[in-house]
């Protein structure tokens, strides 16, 4: 097994147990933190795919700001522990209807997804070479995609004054 | 030898756990924290399959896919703040004034 089958492994088993705690958390301060983990072994995920402009973006944006955001968020509406009408420590699959329900179908989506991907016969090996430098991905970012990289700045737009006016406390 | 295949069952396993998430907890900033892991394993695919074709499009798309979750985000953050002014509480079981 060489270094890179090493650390695919490694990064995945901390991206999937990092992802399996932040929805078995109670309290959400750990579940932000533990996705900040699980965000951190895809960036090295990205590394190993040649890929380290979006592993460092995924570093600043992701971890950086959008899960400091979360973090104020939790931490200024204090309201550390959901409120449940049943035990909380009840294994989700025993639990009342539509969580049961909403449990199997994750389950039944993860089988259907791996059955059909081991079903492929090609092996899917990557071709040899890097082909994504960061000078690549920023000439075919202001050539080919330039007009949806244009209405990205209008979606941000929106999504910057809907914040504040959803936010916004209203006068008397 | 790690091979696409390896990344899209990882991607899957992923998505699937961001879907469980979704419909096992009760409380709106974690349902938010689980289509943020959604929105990874799709990235984590989108990386690797350019990884395969040999090309930058699959990181664009990822640039593209977190300008997304970063507007989501904000604007969903926002209405949970709106939402837990007027309830005290997080709980999505008790915002139901638009149920039949």
């Amino acid at each position: 097994m060489g270094s890179e089958a090493t650390l695919f492994y490694l990064f995945g088993a901390v991206a999937v147990l990092a992802s399996l705690l932040v929805i078995g958390q109670r309290n959400p301060i750990y579940s932000v933190l533990l996705l900040i983990a699980s965000f951190g072994a895809l960036s090295g995920l990205y590394v190993l795919l040649d890929a380290p402009f979006a592993a460092v973006i995924q570093i600043i944006v992701y971890a950086g700001a959008i899960m400091v955001l979360f973090l104020f968020v939790v931490m200024l509406l204090n309201a550390p522990h959901e409120d449940t009408d049943y035990d909380e420590r009840t294994h989700p699959l025993l639990r009342p209807g539509p969580m049961r329900f909403g449990a199997v179908l994750a389950l039944v989506l993860i089988v259907e997804l791996v059955w059909a991907l081991t079903k492929g016969s090609e092996s899917g090996a990557f071709a040899g070479g890097s082909t994504s430098s960061v000078a690549d991905i920023g000439r075919s970012l202001f050539t080919t995609y330039a007009f949806p990289f244009e209405v990205t700045s209008i979606l941000i737009l929106v999504a910057m004054v809907g914040a504040v006016v959803l936010a916004r406390r209203e006068e008397q | 030898m790690v091979t696409l295949n390896h990344y899209l069952v990882l991607s899957a396993i992923l998505f699937a756990i961001g879907t469980a998430g979704v419909f096992v907890r009760r409380n709106l900033i974690t349902i938010l924290l689980s289509i943020e892991i959604m929105l990874n394993a799709v990235n984590l695919s989108f990386v690797a399959f350019g990884r395969a074709l040999g090309a930058a499009d699959g990181q664009i798309i990822v640039f593209f896919v977190m300008t997304v979750a970063a507007a989501e985000a904000a604007v969903g953050l926002a209405i949970v703040i709106s939402l837990f002014r007027h309830r005290e509480s997080l709980n999505p079981d008790s915002f139901t004034a638009l149920k039949w």
